[in-house]
């Protein structure tokens, strides 16, 4: 425990950790040995309501108890949080995280599978502990996240991943968590011309769809071993009865509708994917019980007259109306930006605390993970940040301590050594 | 060339031509019977030209030629009489943009996986450029073509300036008529005229593949004709000799849209050429600047069918400003008119020729009078391509080019019953055809019908009913010499009634067998009250009354969502009581009052006041010097020439496009000023263009007046092309050993031929060349796209050999690692805050860049490469803060300042300080936290951006479009042609934006 340790001394600590790990990741924390508390923090416990002076006691990686106040037990080691701030780890949904490591480099690419229909393509086969893309990524709050495949119109099954494992055995915290559905393009954008046209196949693509989700509905109803066992179909029988979450990436409110109508059809639970529009149909939303990941706020609008703030708002549009929503961002080394996502729909009207809410408490909902993640409550696995500032807000987003499971994690990455040696290289030089 | 002939020789001309110009060189098989073709119109109106009409003349021709034009005038002895009473006869229109008779272009089939073509596949001693063409002459090409000829006849036309659409240089055009006698008798006039376009057309050689490729091209080929005209070369280029040989000819550019039509101007200037301008028809959306071009135009009726917006998320689709045009292309040709702009008319562009009618009836409907369109059409044209002797009138001598219709062609609904060309008559409906009345009474033998007649003369179609009867019976029914045919089965017969009638004054009347095969009479008369006149009247009523109606749509600046309805104008303003970043030694002032007057700052401090000032309350807000992006892409129309290693000779400010919606997007994340870069395909690549963000102006007002030159170079995995896929292993350089040479080898070239310049040998000026010798004489400064160590220090090394320094690096993610070396060279780095791990050479890049970078005394920023990411650059220098720990005064002029330094303007921006330019952005909180929003912009005290407003044009613009979508439902529903929804959207360039590569890449 580095409870006492002041910033710079933890510096130094990784100076002297470095010599002999550099070019690795860091080791995967120990479980947790010993019960501890961490007070005096203000706790974002993640639903939305704020804890002042809090004390937090973790024991056998659960949080025991957590409030304001509160005396330390004996034989707890202490965490003197005193003017920080507590955040339930992030969780970045629908993310390519080690699945990628060079995006221009094919042979480090897995997130892809050929083909239109990959439901049985399972990312946490792929996922890849020792990515040194993963470390930078938990130093930034993120601690779990959402290993996707890509592609479309069935890219496959993804798995909710914790980010320090050492394969992807122990690294899953729900494997299989759901299926992801690519609702065809209406449109098809020609590059080079710069022209959008219906895209001529639309049609024939979600028929396609409809009749392989229809064909999945009957094999799954099967009595086993009535005909051959088919992979593809198979992969869906825990979508088709619900266990597993159907997400359906859709940006246009008609392909929300319609992809929402069809999956309900086979039995499935839909949640929405980028959802660009969702904030046209609240109502539907609602009704149909169906939350939304929002795609990233750091993005453009989508066309030419479209609000120029269109992305900043929607989160905002989203809270007002009453619609469940998580936020996420793209891609893999990008993830580390999470939380400024979020921090961008705030300055656009977003409750802070719902912001907070949209990337902890409301993916692990999404995910099925909620009953041990996603919240800083009693029972709950300890895995939460330690930030001395606002997490949410670049200028201060300094995030001191993280805890998976109780375990403190170690934020030292790739680029923290690299920053370390090269300082060291002009360091010499000064004192020469 | 053919000599252009004088005024004073017309009239000896005529005399001789009259007697010689029956004789030809061919010989004539059988006993000669070709007669002169002498007619007399007799009964006509001759629209003589646009300033003279003759009522109730006679219009005599002769051998192909007008003899006269008489009102009341005799028929002469020997002519044949052909009376058309009533009718009306103007000069067949002239087509300046045809391609008629000209062979198919051939597009290339080359793909991506083909590989380059670096060389021209033209066989013979032409440029070394396959686009260049000007040794193509129309007239040696041109077969007439009777399909294509009856076509354009149908349509009105009788001369056609036809060349063959293919190149950027595309040869010479030649006038020819639509008459069908011989190749030789058809073909008027060679060499009329110079065509030119920025399209390749054919050619599948790589060079030019961008617009600021094509444009230096030009330049290039100007250069080189001259060069090669004056003395002895090495040389034989025969496309550089047709070249020259074209120059004196009326040189006319085909573009695309009023910016293209700004840029072909631009470079005709720079060689004292005046080009006419093929424009796009949007002429309307930038008068002005077209106006102060001095260029003629020929404008295109091509205007958009009505989107069909039934189904609303379709619509989406759709923009506002596709919407703003449907509804305001009509009114193209009213407004170049009324701004006074030369122009004339092509039926170019137009599915087929016959479709120029209604396209100038809507034209007239939205303003355009009949005076004009026929200049437009007729005398216009004929002075564009020196033919006036020729054609475009219908005055004594003038080739015997005319249409005879019922009414005006260019106002009315009208029928061209014949088209004469060169004296050959070509019927296209009979001049006696009978015009059906709308409804006629009807007996046949003892039974009694209603017949009501609809459609349009020559395809009208009669219903039959019995009074009092809803059920309508078909008639087919046709008309030849006045005879009508008819057949029909009335409603309760067995059989059909078979009809002939002729005219008997009043209707028809004839005889024919009725069901039963039993003789009948028939008599058909029309009945009164309702005849075509009296609605053709109302008709035009309603035409009037359009005129008068306002358009649903707004025209701003641009002409685009957001677009401002006028331009902004400096205000004095006092900011008051703001936290103000000054980014001067006075560090961060707290409640300070900012004076802006004139477009400058004159006034930081407490306290201030000035009468005439707009006040604006600041307290608690932060003022801050506008955001620089040191490293931009937006508002241009290409990024990457990339076609060969070096394109030094392309110009970035060539292709600068005012109309990009993230112009404005940007304004609102506080940027004011952007350096557009070339792309990173090529080690050398183009010149940059410096802009300030002044939404709704011209591009050539954007640019940062007085600004260093700047050019791009690129290291690394893009221009050795290691991403592009196994194709692309063609082009020079494949490795960095090979990037190292280039920049050698080119510098020592540029070196010699500036030496040989400054020594005044007789060189050829070289626009690359030139471009780099302006480097080694710190008259040009280069940004350099590079990421690994080796690189940059490879490139430092260089330049120091060279006797020059590398101004900036950009991207440069590993410069933490040589910052010393950058500081010592002087060397300024501008990066991305925190990006890496896209491509191999970004391994080792570190958000922690900037903070090393800036330790190390090198002149640090962050810029963004990226639409998106520019919107908030204030956000990403606040992770300088974050990673590294840099004070927040000192991060904060990453963006600002610090660019400003790198691009040689911090004299002019960067700071508040008095003297410098007003750009200002207010935040409603500190300015790199993550929750500020730039609530107003400033640019030269202009305010470009305001909060407030945004919000007020947001609602009026969703107002604006429900009308336009509303007015094209109207317009469907009343049966408009309609075309399914097509949307428009912008191609967010980066980098590695290659214009031929049909993907998006996101690689930097």
């Amino acid at each position: 425990m580095i409870t006492s340790i002041k910033y710079h001394f933890a510096l130094l600590f990784w100076v002297a950790a470095c010599s002999c790990v550099f070019g690795q990741n860091p080791v995967p924390a120990r479980a947790q040995q010993s019960p501890f508390a961490v007070t005096g923090a203000t706790v974002h416990v993640g639903d939305g309501t704020v804890l002042d002076n809090a004390t937090i006691l973790v024991s056998n990686g659960r949080i025991e108890s957590v409030g304001a106040g509160g005396d330390v037990p004996a034989g707890y080691e202490t965490v003197d949080a005193s003017g920080k701030e507590i955040y339930p780890g992030l969780i970045a949904l629908n993310s390519q995280l080690g699945l990628v490591e060079i995006n221009s480099v094919r042979a480090t690419r897995d997130d892809r599978e050929v083909g239109l229909m990959n439901p049985n393509a399972r990312a946490l086969i792929a996922f890849n502990t020792d990515s040194q893309v993963i470390p930078t990524i938990r130093s930034r709050g993120v601690l779990l996240a959402q290993a996707t495949p890509e592609g479309s119109l069935v890219s496959g099954t993804s798995s909710i991943m914790q980010l320090d494992g050492w394969n992807f055995e122990d690294a899953a915290v729900k494997a299989d968590d759901g299926i992801h559905v690519h609702w065809p393009n209406r449109n098809s954008y020609n590059w080079l011309t710069g022209r959008i046209i219906p895209n001529e196949r639309y049609d024939e693509q979600e028929r396609e769809l409809e009749a392989f989700l229809e064909q999945a509905v009957g094999y799954c109803g099967r009595p086993e071993g009535d005909g051959e066992r088919l992979l593809k179909f198979e992969a869906l029988c825990d979508v088709i009865d619900g266990g597993a979450k159907a997400y359906l990436h859709a940006e246009e409110a008609r392909d929300i509708q319609a992809g929402v109508l069809l999956l309900k059809r086979m039995g499935a639970s839909p949640v929405i994917v980028g959802g660009y529009q969702a904030h046209l149909i609240p109502e539907f939303l609602k009704r149909e019980g169906v939350p939304v990941i929002l795609g990233s706020t750091q993005a453009l609008p989508a066309a030419q007259d479209e609000p120029i703030d269109q992305p900043y708002r929607s989160p905002a549009l989203l809270a007002d109306a009453g619609v469940e929503f998580a936020i996420s961002h793209e891609g893999y080394w990008q993830q580390r930006n999470l939380p400024f996502v979020a921090g961008q729909a705030v300055g656009f009207g977003l409750d802070y605390e719902k912001a907070v809410e949209a990337v902890t408490l409301t993916p692990a909902r999404i995910a099925g993970i909620d009953a041990d993640y996603g919240s800083v409550e009693t029972g709950k696995s300890a895995t939460f940040i330690v930030v001395s500032g606002d997490l949410l807000d670049m200028r201060t987003s300094n995030v001191e301590h993280a805890f998976i499971d109780g375990r403190e994690i170690d934020l030292d990455n790739k680029q923290a050594e690299l920053y370390r040696k090269f300082k060291e290289k002009y360091d010499r030089q000064t004192s020469r | 060339m053919t000599q252009r002939l004088r005024p004073v020789l017309l009239p000896a001309f005529l005399l001789f031509s009259i007697v010689l110009s029956a004789q030809t060189t061919f010989p004539y098989n059988g006993v000669y019977d070709q007669a002169d073709r002498y007619y007399a119109i007799t009964g006509v109106t001759v629209h003589v030209s646009p300033d003279q009409t003759l009522e109730n003349a006679t219009l005599v021709i002769r051998d192909g030629l007008i003899e006269s034009a008489t009102a009341n005038g005799e028929v002469p002895r020997g002519a044949v009489p052909v009376a058309a009473d009533g009718k009306h006869i103007y000069p067949s229109f002239i087509e300046v943009y045809g391609n008629y008779g000209m062979p198919e272009v051939e597009r290339s089939r080359r793909s991506r996986s083909d590989g380059p073509q670096m060389e021209s596949e033209t066989e013979g001693a032409y440029s070394w450029n396959q686009a260049l063409r000007p040794e193509t002459d129309a007239a040696a090409l041109f077969t007439i073509d009777a399909k294509a000829a009856k076509a354009m006849r149908d349509a009105g036309f009788g001369t056609v300036s036809t060349h063959h659409h293919d190149g950027i240089s595309r040869g010479a055009a030649a006038v020819v008529t639509l008459a069908e006698s011989s190749d030789n008798e058809v073909l008027l006039k060679r060499d009329v005229a110079h065509h030119l376009s920025f399209d390749k057309g054919s050619s599948g050689q790589d060079y030019p593949n961008s617009r600021m490729g094509t444009m230096a091209l030009l330049r290039q080929t100007y250069l080189d004709a001259e060069w090669y005209g004056e003395g002895d070369r090495r040389e034989t280029n025969l496309s550089l000799e047709a070249w020259r040989d074209l120059q004196d000819l009326p040189q006319i550019f085909e573009v695309e849209d009023w910016q293209n039509a700004l840029r072909a101007d631009k470079v005709g200037d720079e060689f004292g050429v005046q080009y006419i301008i093929r424009g796009g028809g949007d002429e309307y959306q930038r008068l002005e600047a077209l106006q102060e071009s001095g260029a003629s135009f020929i404008i295109p009726l091509t205007f958009p069918e009505t989107y069909d917006v039934s189904d609303p998320f379709a619509a989406d689709m759709i923009s506002l400003a596709q919407l703003r045009h449907w509804e305001r292309a009509p009114g193209n040709v009213a407004a170049v008119a009324e701004a006074g702009i030369p122009f004339v008319i092509t039926a170019d562009g137009l599915d087929k020729p016959g479709d120029l009618h209604e396209a100038m009836r809507k034209a007239h409907e939205a303003g355009a009078d009949e005076r004009t369109l026929m200049i437009a059409l007729t005398t216009g044209p004929a002075e564009m391509l020196g033919i006036a002797d020729r054609v475009g009138t219908l005055e004594k001598g003038m080739l015997a080019n005319f249409i005879i219709t019922d009414k005006s062609p260019f106002t009315d609904k009208a029928t061209i019953y014949q088209n004469w060309v060169q004296g050959y008559p070509f019927e296209i409906k009979s001049l006696n055809a009978t015009e059906l009345a709308t409804a006629y009474d009807i007996t046949v033998g003892d039974e009694s019908f209603v017949g009501e007649v609809s459609g349009d003369p020559g395809s009208q179609k009669m219903t039959l009913s019995t009074e009092g009867d809803s059920t309508k019976t078909d008639v087919s029914y046709s008309e030849s010499g006045g005879v009508l045919t008819m057949r029909f089965k009335p409603e309760g017969e067995d059989g059909y009634y078979r009809i002939t009638a002729t005219p008997d004054g009043e209707g028809y009347s004839g005889t024919g067998r009725d069901a039963r095969g039993r003789i009948v009479s028939f008599r058909a008369t029309p009945r009164t009250g309702n005849d075509s006149g009296n609605s053709r009247e109302s008709k035009k009523d309603d035409a009037e009354a359009s005129e008068s109606e306002e358009y649903v749509s707004r025209l701003t600046y641009p002409n685009i969502a957001y677009g401002l309805p006028t331009m902004p104008e400096a205000k004095t303003v006092l900011f008051r009581n703001a936290t103000v970043w000054t980014n001067e030694e006075q560090g961060i002032l707290q409640e300070a009052d900012v004076l802006v007057q004139d477009g400058k700052i004159a006034g930081v401090g407490q306290g201030l006041s000035d009468r005439g000032a707009t006040v604006i309350d600041a307290t608690g807000m932060h003022l801050t010097s506008g955001v620089i992006d040191e490293h931009s892409h937006i508002a241009l129309s290409s990024v990457n020439e990339g076609t060969q290693s070096s394109t030094a000779e392309v110009r970035m400010a060539d292709v600068v496009d005012a109309v990009d919606e993230n112009i404005y997007r940007q304004l609102a994340g506080g940027v004011t000023v952007s350096q557009l870069l070339h792309g990173s395909a090529n080690p050398i690549g183009g010149q940059s263009a410096l802009v300030k963000l002044r939404w709704g102006a011209s591009p050539e007002e954007m640019m940062f007046e007085g600004a260093d030159p700047f050019i791009k170079f690129a290291l690394g995995e893009n221009v050795k092309q290691s991403n592009w896929g196994d194709a692309s292993r063609v082009r020079y350089p494949q490795t960095r050993m090979g990037v190292e040479q280039i920049f050698e080898n080119y510098f020592s070239r540029a070196a010699e031929y500036d030496r040989a310049m400054r020594a005044g040998e007789d060189m050829r000026r070289d626009l690359e060349l030139e471009t780099l010798a302006q480097i080694l004489n710190d008259e040009r400064f280069i940004t350099c796209h590079s990421y690994q160590q080796g690189e940059i220090n490879m490139l430092m090394e260089l330049a120091e050999r060279h006797d020059f320094r590398v101004n900036t690096f950009t991207h440069i993610l590993e410069g933490y690692k040589v910052a010393d070396k950058m500081a010592e060279h002087g060397a300024a780095g501008s990066t991305f805050s925190d990006w890496w791990a896209y491509k191999f050479e970004v391994d080792e890049a570190i958000p922690y860049n900037g903070a090393l970078m800036y330790e190390q005394g090198v002149v640090t920023a962050f810029n963004s490469d990226d639409a998106e990411m520019a919107r908030r650059l204030n956000q990403e220098a606040g992770k300088a803060v974050l990673f590294g720990g840099v004070p927040e005064e000192e991060a904060w002029k990453f963006v600002t300042l610090n660019p400003a330094k790198m691009l040689h303007i911090d004299d002019r921006v960067g700071s508040i300080k008095v003297g410098k330019d007003a750009d200002l952005v207010l935040w409603n909180d500190h300015p790199m936290s993550i929750y500020a929003r730039a609530e107003r912009t400033f640019i030269d005290g202009k305010e470009y951006f305001n909060r407030e407003e945004n919000e007020e044009r947001r609602l009026a613009l969703g107002e604006e479009r429900n009308a336009l979508i509303q007015a094209s439902l109207d317009a469907k529903n009343s049966g408009g042609k309609t075309q399914p929804p097509r949307g428009n959207s912008r191609r967010l360039l980066h980098c590695n934006s290659l214009d031929h590569h049909n993907e998006e890449n996101h690689d930097h």
